[in-house]
């Protein structure tokens, strides 16, 4: 669905390249995140994808159309839900979706709601009822709060059916339940209608959910694959253990030619080996015995850290 | 016609924006009311009345003329607004043409500054301008038209400025000359010969020009310094080449940052 293919971009006076070479590709219908500390280039890769930013070279397509030769045939292709939302506060919640389905040329202009195509007052009436914005949605956008202008957002871009859905940190400055709820409806979303969303986050619990992640930094990709992959690849696996006698367990764990670290409690490397199986070896009776189970977010830190060193 | 459609709600988005903002409902008709009311006035006793030229009438078609050519060109900083509160984004990342885009502004903006061309007109019966009928339907036809070409003049100016502060520092140095260049107040018949192509080349000029020839132009009277149709097809090809530049290198400067 999605192929990225060496994208440079870099901005006018800038020294360094925003985004410097990166490759990725996304199969339809999957829910893929690109991961990464501020500044590293995850807005300008979006920006790039959905055709409102030129790259510097390399290139990418969506749905097999190229994004500057048929920019757009892909502007039809994709929907995004931006960083800080887009909205027009002076426009009602429904003004604004009539906006863009008139601009995505969905349905003939008409200058009021009552005179638009009663399929398109339909649709609003079932989107808004399905987001619970339905009371609210001939109020100005000025008086919706953060989460309901997201569901807004949502609505709009899902209007003209797009095979990509791209959001840019859409749950920054969202409470948790409008995150949840948020959640909750792109799950349905992709549930019925099979629409491939390409998220960029902050928050790490939204990635574990991924099919793909693409973890970024300084521009350029740093891991990709599924969460678990990742986990496996880049964190390593040990088990603190500690003991009374700390300098005959010290004794024990060089004889037995473990790799030890840190300490103490000291940090043994299972490198490949079965807890069990090592913990029987050992004869000094133990005081503490802590497994550790990498979660994402130590992947994360421990690219981030490796990157900055 | 879903390229018409998207221009069509372009352009209502901002002709609702000025329907609900009544500060700037005010802050439109009070200048040009001013101009009119005061300078017209004052020209019209000191010369006018001692000569046999209507200066009010003078003054009230160049001021209508700048008026809603300059409230059309100023309009379409809106254009910078927009990027500036990330509403852009969600018109240009649109698949409607570029030139759409700029057109749907263009055309939205012209819809703003033909309110005020209303309001001048009525002011001018309050004055007791003499104005007919027909007098009347031309000069609303060809404020319809001085307010296309206002709005293109407008892009080809902002096209490559970054915001709407730039905008509002740029927009007085290439105004001002033209109110004098172009004839709102004075006559510009016998200028010297480099105001002359000053005069020439200023966009302003031919939207005063019709303004001046719509209301004359059934009159006894010779104030126009063209015929309508020498106005419309340089204001013509002005159109197209401030329309095509203009969202060329705006586009060009929206996406390569």
């Amino acid at each position: 669905m999605i192929r990225v293919e060496d994208l440079v971009k870099r901005y006018k006076k800038a020294e360094k390249n925003a985004v410097d070479g990166i490759s990725f590709q996304v199969k339809a219908g999957e829910f893929f995140v690109l991961l990464g500390p501020n500044g590293a280039g995850k807005t300008t890769t979006i920006s790039i994808l959905t055709t409102t930013l030129s790259p510097t070279s390399g290139g990418a397509t969506i749905d097999g159309s190229d994004i500057v030769r048929e920019a757009s045939t892909v502007r039809r292709k994709v929907g995004i839900i931006f960083q800080r939302p887009s909205l027009d506060q002076n426009l009602t919640a429904e003004e604004n979706v009539r906006f863009h389905a008139v601009l995505y040329g969905l349905y003939p202009y008409a200058p009021t709601y009552a005179l638009m195509r009663r399929e398109y007052r339909g649709q609003v009436e079932e989107l808004a009822k399905l987001l619970d914005i339905a009371r609210d949605i001939h109020k100005p956008v000025r008086t919706f709060s953060g989460g309901m202008r997201r569901k807004l957002e949502i609505m709009r871009s899902l209007l003209h059916d797009p095979k990509v859905l791209f959001l840019d940190e859409p749950t920054a400055g969202l409470d948790v339940p409008s995150r949840r709820t948020l959640w909750e409806h792109l799950a349905e979303v992709r549930r019925t209608s099979g629409t491939t969303i390409f998220l960029t986050t902050h928050y790490l619990e939204e990635a574990e959910e991924a099919d793909h992640i693409c973890i970024i930094d300084k521009g350029r990709v740093v891991s990709f694959g599924t969460p678990g992959e990742i986990k496996h690849d880049l964190v390593e696996d040990y088990v603190l253990v500690d003991a009374a006698d700390r300098s005959g367990l010290r004794d024990e764990l060089a004889r037995l030619g473990y790799v030890t670290s840190g300490g103490p409690p000291f940090k043994l490397q299972l490198d490949g080996h079965s807890v069990h199986g090592m913990l029987r070896t050992i004869e000094t009776p133990l005081t503490v015995v802590k497994t550790h189970t990498p979660s994402l977010e130590d992947a994360y830190l421990e690219i981030v850290s490796r990157q900055s060193e | 016609m879903s390229e018409a459609s998207a221009i069509l709600v372009l352009a209502h988005r901002d002709f609702v924006k000025l329907l609900r903002d009544r500060a700037r409902i005010v802050a439109d008709f009070s200048f040009p009311l001013i101009f009119i009311g005061i300078l017209g006035t004052t020209l019209q006793a000191g010369f006018g009345d001692k000569s046999d030229v209507n200066l009010l009438g003078f003054v009230f078609t160049g001021v209508l003329g700048q008026t809603v050519w300059q409230s059309s060109a100023m309009g379409l900083i809106s254009l910078l607004a927009d990027r500036e509160q990330d509403f852009s984004q969600e018109i240009f990342v649109s698949p409607i043409s570029r030139y759409s885009i700029i057109f749907g502004k263009i055309l939205g903006e012209s819809l703003v500054a033909l309110p005020q061309a209303l309001g001048i007109l009525a002011f001018a019966l309050i004055l007791q301008i003499p104005l007919s009928g027909e007098q009347l339907i031309r000069l609303l036809l060809a404020a319809g038209v001085v307010a296309l070409f206002g709005g293109a003049f407008g892009v080809i100016v902002l096209a490559n400025l970054g915001s709407q502060r730039a905008a509002n520092q740029i927009f007085p140095f290439v105004m001002l000359p033209q109110f004098f260049l172009a004839g709102i107040f004075n006559p510009i018949q016998n200028l010297p010969l480099p105001l002359d192509i000053l005069s020439k080349i200023s966009p302003m000029r031919y939207a005063v020009d019709l303004m001046r020839d719509a209301y004359y132009g059934v009159t006894p009277q010779r104030v126009e310094l063209f015929d309508a149709s020498t106005n419309l097809a340089i204001m013509g090809a002005m159109f197209v080449a401030f329309m095509v530049a203009g969202t060329f290198l705006f586009v060009r400067a929206e996406r390569n940052r």
